[in-house]
């Protein structure tokens, strides 16, 4: 097994008097899509957040790549490779393709020493189809708004700009949420392809079928603790209902 | 295998029916359309109604000078819009930065400068000293979360006594004579018959008095400044990467700012920058009237903003370009001049405009009908 690109040492979260992520350990290794599982408050989104920066933890540590890490921002964590992919998308409707993919790190064009600098729509236009083909992902044309794209596209818009600047892992928050079936099962195609590609998924959801589907490892969350983690392939939906309700629990003797 | 995305119904406007792509275009250039067929509605009633004509040298020429100010003032509206604000302030920013420069060119001039230098001075204290009112605008909003509306119409009072106070309640006068740069043109056309009919560069022929009246100036040099300023605003929102981040943060503030953006400079930016055409406006009333005013930018304000409404820029931010406001002041121009040539008593301006701007809303909405835009902002 090769080495795991995100380890997760005993974290632990709290807000006042609540603990929302209770000593949570775990692996993430290279080319493999991991479903993170649990009822609404079981601390799913919380680590996440501490993964990404948004929260920082109180205890325990997150090793990446091999080193320990503390990012005080998203920002932080993204410049390390870690890209958040969440419902809203983060994208900017009234840009077209290239605008977004390149947003904030657009490709300029200088003139007179660097003393006037321009977009360099060309440049840009032409790296965001190369990188739109890398994912096989094809549009009729990248020069619109992409309002005018529907759900999925977006959705993928939003992938490949996070594989265009070199993401080493992808946390995606609900992908299918909203989107038509044949929309669906294009997003998990790219993830797969992802995967595919060496780049590893965190994969948050609660639609049991996406998780058969395409996750290779999952872990479940109840109250703030990992309760279950599991090869996909070695559980059924029936199980991971238990487990998701607080009915089974295989470290309840390490949490006692 | 292939993800085909253009299978699962591609972007909505290539399965658009003909009738609604022609609404769509039709909103894209329905400014273009109507500035064109106010013109033919003008020239052929003015006529009729008069012995004037509306498409005339000195007639064009007197709108160009007209817009001057509402131009200066939508362009820089025009970037505030579209990142989705609003700067209320810009009327009384114009008049700080006529009595500042009415002030700078007196005063260096009664210290020995040259008119040409003290002119420059004072383009230089109207547009710094209107930018440093953006720059705390811009503060206020980006760093304190102000809402825009609220800021501007702080400052807008605030500046409004500051103007008042400097310039004590009366016009600045006492200045040199610096009407040339206000009033005097790039080219000169004398009418009729003569040795000195036809066209002239910079310099008016000498003319007898009894033919003053046959001279038309073109291109005034407010116009020209104007023009300039134009186009280097037009280079900075749709060539830079300034411009794209102002489309950005309209279109999604919460995006721009995952995205990395250093959104609160910018805004800082997008404010002073909006203060400092209004006080370039400010600064060229001071050289049309030669003197400065307190109370020459209030009143454009309004008009401003609708020139930028008209041209299609979206009061939810994230849409609009300069061309649409250059667009927007001439049809007010127009209608203006239009109906003054027309003998329609002066206040159906008012009415007309007013009614535009509502229709000019509307037709951006049923745009966002038909493309099925959501609202903008952070849903998506």
């Amino acid at each position: 097994m090769s080495d795991p690109i995100l380890s997760i040492r005993n974290l632990t979260k709290r807000f006042g008097g609540l603990t929302a992520v209770k000593s949570v350990s775990w692996d993430i290794r290279p080319g493999e899509v991991v479903a993170l599982l649990g009822d609404n408050g079981a601390g799913k989104s919380t680590l996440i957040k501490c993964i990404s920066g948004v929260h920082q933890p109180d205890a325990g540590e997150i090793l990446f790549m091999g080193k320990p890490v503390h990012f005080a921002t998203p920002i932080d964590a993204r410049r390390e490779g870690i890209e958040t992919i969440y419902q809203d998308l983060a994208l900017a409707n009234n840009l077209d393709v290239p605008a977004n993919i390149f947003l904030g790190r657009e490709m300029k064009n200088r003139y007179l020493g660097g003393l006037i600098k321009t977009l360099d729509e060309r440049a840009m236009l032409k790296e965001s189809q190369t990188a739109l083909d890398s994912l096989q992902i094809h549009f009729p044309t990248l020069t619109q708004p992409i309002e005018s794209l529907s759900g999925g596209q977006r959705q993928a818009v939003a992938i490949a700009r996070a594989v265009y600047w070199n993401a080493r892992l992808m946390i995606m928050d609900e992908p299918t949420n909203n989107l038509g079936v044949p929309e669906q099962q294009k997003v998990l195609e790219l993830i797969r392809r992802l995967r595919d590609q060496g780049v590893p998924v965190i994969l948050i959801t609660h639609i049991l079928p996406d998780v058969f589907a395409i996750s290779d490892r999952l872990i479940v969350m109840h109250r703030g603790r990992k309760v279950a983690e599991k090869k996909t392939s070695d559980t059924d939906a029936p199980e991971l209902i238990q487990y998701m309700m607080g009915a089974r629990d295989d470290f309840a003797a390490a949490a006692a | 295998m292939t993800v085909s995305h253009a299978a699962a119904g591609g972007p909505p406007v290539a399965g658009l029916s003909p009738g609604k792509r022609l609404v769509l275009l039709l909103s894209r250039v329905w400014a273009w359309l109507f500035l064109a067929v106010m013109v033919l509605f003008f020239v052929v009633a003015v006529p009729i109604v008069g012995s004037a004509t509306f498409v005339s040298i000195r007639n064009s020429q007197n709108i160009l000078v007209a817009i001057v100010p509402i131009v200066l003032l939508g362009l820089g509206q025009t970037f505030v819009i579209i990142s989705a604000g609003i700067d209320l302030s810009v009327g009384w920013v114009m008049s700080l930065g006529s009595v500042l420069s009415a002030l700078a060119i007196r005063g260096s001039a009664s210290f020995g400068a040259p008119i040409w230098l003290a002119v420059v001075i004072g383009f230089f204290a109207g547009a710094l000293g209107a930018s440093v009112v953006g720059t705390i605008n811009g503060v206020i909003i980006a760093k304190l979360k102000v809402p825009a509306f609220i800021v501007t119409l702080g400052t807008s009072f605030i500046v409004r006594g500051v103007a008042l106070l400097m310039s004590e309640n009366t016009t600045v006068i006492g200045l040199p004579d610096i009407r040339a740069y206000g009033n005097e043109a790039m080219f000169y056309y004398v009418r009729g018959g003569g040795d000195q009919a036809g066209f002239h560069f910079l310099h008016p022929p000498p003319l007898p008095t009894d033919m003053l009246r046959q001279l038309d100036r073109i291109l005034q040099w407010p116009v020209v400044v104007t023009a300039v300023v134009v186009a280097i605003v037009m280079f900075i929102l749709h060539r830079t990467q300034f411009g794209r981040h102002t489309y950005a943060i309209g279109g999604n503030l919460e995006a721009a700012r995952r995205a990395g953006i250093p959104v609160d400079r910018r805004l800082i930016a997008i404010y002073a920058l909006s203060a400092t055409t209004a006080g370039i406006a400010g600064f060229l009333s001071t050289l049309e009237y030669n003197g400065g005013s307190a109370v020459i930018g209030d009143p454009l304000l309004l008009s401003s903003i609708a020139a930028v409404i008209i041209g299609g820029v979206s009061l939810f931010g994230g849409a609009g370009t300069i061309i649409g406001t250059v667009i927007g002041s001439l049809i007010i121009a127009v209608l203006t001049t239009g109906l003054v040539m027309l003998s329609v008593p002066a206040f159906w301006q008012f009415i007309v405009v007013g009614v535009v701007v509502i229709v000019a809303v509307l037709i951006d909405q049923s745009r966002d009908l038909i493309v099925g835009r959501t609202s903008r902002g952070s849903e998506s």
